[in-house]
């Protein structure tokens, strides 16, 4: 891989340990994937739950922070994907005093190098999208998808180890979806049945991400007859990445890559349509009417300050069912705007419980779940419900409406 | 003796015994890291142990989290060997270098989750890209 002089120097430790340990991890990726050098990127975004990071991973990031200030300050802004553990709200939980240090470890480790502990994945409406054509390096795969697709900027899937590099380098191997000529579209689909609400979307994106089948496929969607909202293309590109690893969609005529087809050079690919009998099957996989339900969950991706809005409304005068719970996870940035408006009030007033910088999924899901005897599981999010089946859940998917009624009635509605 | 050239990978040469499926992979999503086996019911592999063994599969599959697990089940000796995959995606990629643990991908001879077979005996140098199989 080719090194510019600065690049040269922090392979050699001129610049501290820490950029020197960067810059070697980003050499080892980068040949695997063939990568000639490394781009400069505006940010970084690093996923590090301490359930994934475990003892080990909190202790490399200590022993890393441990290196004198000028050599463990991020070079460029770096931000946080979710927490594990909502310090302000764990013990009900059954989360444990060693969970929550291992919390507290990393961030301390964290705020030392100058990281922002936004402990979000909506990143991208809440704190700064990247603008068409920027390089970011960004972790959680609903991010990246959000970014690449419908914001035009260009990102890898990093994890949390290739984020951590970029953000101490401000740098990245320029592979994958960082060269033009793997954004063009691979797979052509044409969609029939319109979706109307954020499950259909993410329904929709769980269907395409399964025929798509990996990272290095790049989906291209005709037939759509309206815009999606926001929060509606955030869970259609969060359930496609779930589903099929798939870092960068096009829909044509709405996403800025794709004015036709031909731009995606699409026109040459065979049309795959996407079926009702698709759409219905990965519906149906998920739960029935009448089943009993532990915990409802809004979650994965966290919900946008107007998701907050439509939940509250749906709670406000009702009462979730004493054998059931209902939870909601946000960022912190929007937990605080909810909190000022009401809406976490209206949540909790019904019964419900607001989660401040987590994601269900990332916050020891079998732990809590065993904590309080939770295995069936209703989501409106086509994402939560295809990671939790490994975690010990019987998980369902329903809309944010009968979500809401089902956590009243105690049972799928 | 069956040899297989393959993509330069990630990491140093290691031999063991081969778990073999035509499916895909997450740590996050497929595994209990706790006891070292495949926990997800649908996944071809449900209830098999991946611990110390070289794992032979599609493609990676799901979130960023792979990364940090990989590293963090090699700390605790609960973890495979190695991992061979038709493609690996980038997280799967970044978490072996960290994790110092072995990876290659692109098969010269076609979908390698049918080159190799559960119960062969295999050595992978990564740097040569070169895999030797015994049954």
């Amino acid at each position: 891989m080719k090194l510019n002089d600065e690049e040269q120097a922090m392979l050699a430790g001129e610049l501290g340990e820490p950029r020197r340990w960067a810059i070697d991890h980003m050499m080892r990726v980068g040949a695997m994937f063939d990568a000639e050098d490394l781009v400069p990127v505006a940010q970084a975004h690093m996923m590090a739950d301490p359930e994934s990071l475990g003892d080990a991973g909190v202790t490399f990031l200590e022993v890393l922070s441990a290196h004198p200030a000028d050599e463990i300050r991020v070079a460029v802004p770096m931000i946080t994907d979710p927490r594990g553990v909502d310090l302000e709200y764990y013990r009900p939980l059954g989360q444990t005093e060693e969970m929550a240090n291992l919390e507290r470890r990393f961030i301390a480790a964290c705020s030392k190098m100058g990281i922002l502990m936004t402990n979000t994945c909506i990143n991208y409406q809440t704190i700064m999208p990247p603008v068409q054509g920027e390089h970011v390096a960004f972790g959680d795969t609903g991010v990246v998808i959000y970014c690449n697709s419908v914001l035009g900027a260009c990102s890898n899937f990093e994890g949390g180890p290739s984020a951590l590099a970029a953000g101490l380098t401000g740098r990245t191997p320029r592979y994958g979806l960082h060269l033009s000529e793997n954004r063009k579209a691979t797979k052509r689909f044409v969609v029939r049945q319109q979706p109307n609400e954020l499950t259909d979307w993410g329904v929709l994106g769980a269907v395409i991400g399964k025929l798509s089948g990996s990272y290095w496929e790049v989906p291209v969607v005709e037939g759509l007859e309206t815009i999606p909202t926001s929060d509606e293309i955030k869970h259609l590109g969060a359930a496609m990445a779930s589903y099929g690893s798939t870092p960068l969609f096009h829909l044509v005529g709405i996403t800025p890559e794709a004015p036709t087809l031909e731009a995606v050079g699409g026109e040459t690919l065979g049309a795959i349509e996407v079926t009702d009998v698709q759409l219905n099957a990965l519906r149906s996989s998920f739960g029935g009417r009448g089943d009993k339900v532990d915990v409802v969950v809004f979650a994965a991706p966290q919900l946008s300050l107007v998701e907050m809005q439509q939940v509250a409304d749906l709670c406000a005068g009702r009462k979730v069912h004493p054998d059931t719970a209902l939870i909601a996870c946000t960022s912190p940035s929007i937990y605080y705007e909810a909190k000022r408006l009401g809406l976490v009030e209206a949540i909790e007033g019904a019964g419900g419980k607001v989660l401040e910088g987590t994601c269900f999924y990332n916050q020891y899901a079998r732990e809590i779940g065993e904590a309080n005897g939770w295995t069936r599981l209703l989501s409106n999010s086509a994402k939560i419900v295809n990671i939790l089946g490994g975690y010990g859940y019987q998980p369902a998917l329903a809309s944010m409406e009968a979500c809401v009624e089902s956590a009243c009635a105690g049972e799928i509605v | 003796m069956i040899t297989l050239k393959c993509h330069p990978g990630i990491g140093e040469i290691v031999e063991g015994e081969a778990l073999v499926a035509d499916d895909d992979f997450s740590a996050r999503y497929d595994l209990d890291r706790i006891n070292g086996v495949f926990s997800r019911p649908q996944h071809k592999l449900h209830g098999q142990s991946y611990v110390d063994k070289i794992l032979v599969l599609n493609t990676s599959k799901g979130g960023v989290a792979s990364a940090w697990m990989l590293h963090e089940m090699k700390s605790r000796d609960l973890a495979p060997k190695a991992i061979l995959f038709n493609r690996a995606n980038t997280i799967l990629a970044q978490g072996a270098a960290l994790a110092q643990m072995t990876m290659c991908d692109r098969f010269e001879g076609g979908d390698v989750t049918g080159l190799i077979r559960s119960g062969d005996k295999v050595r992978v140098d990564p740097k040569q890209g070169l895999i030797t199989v015994e049954r």
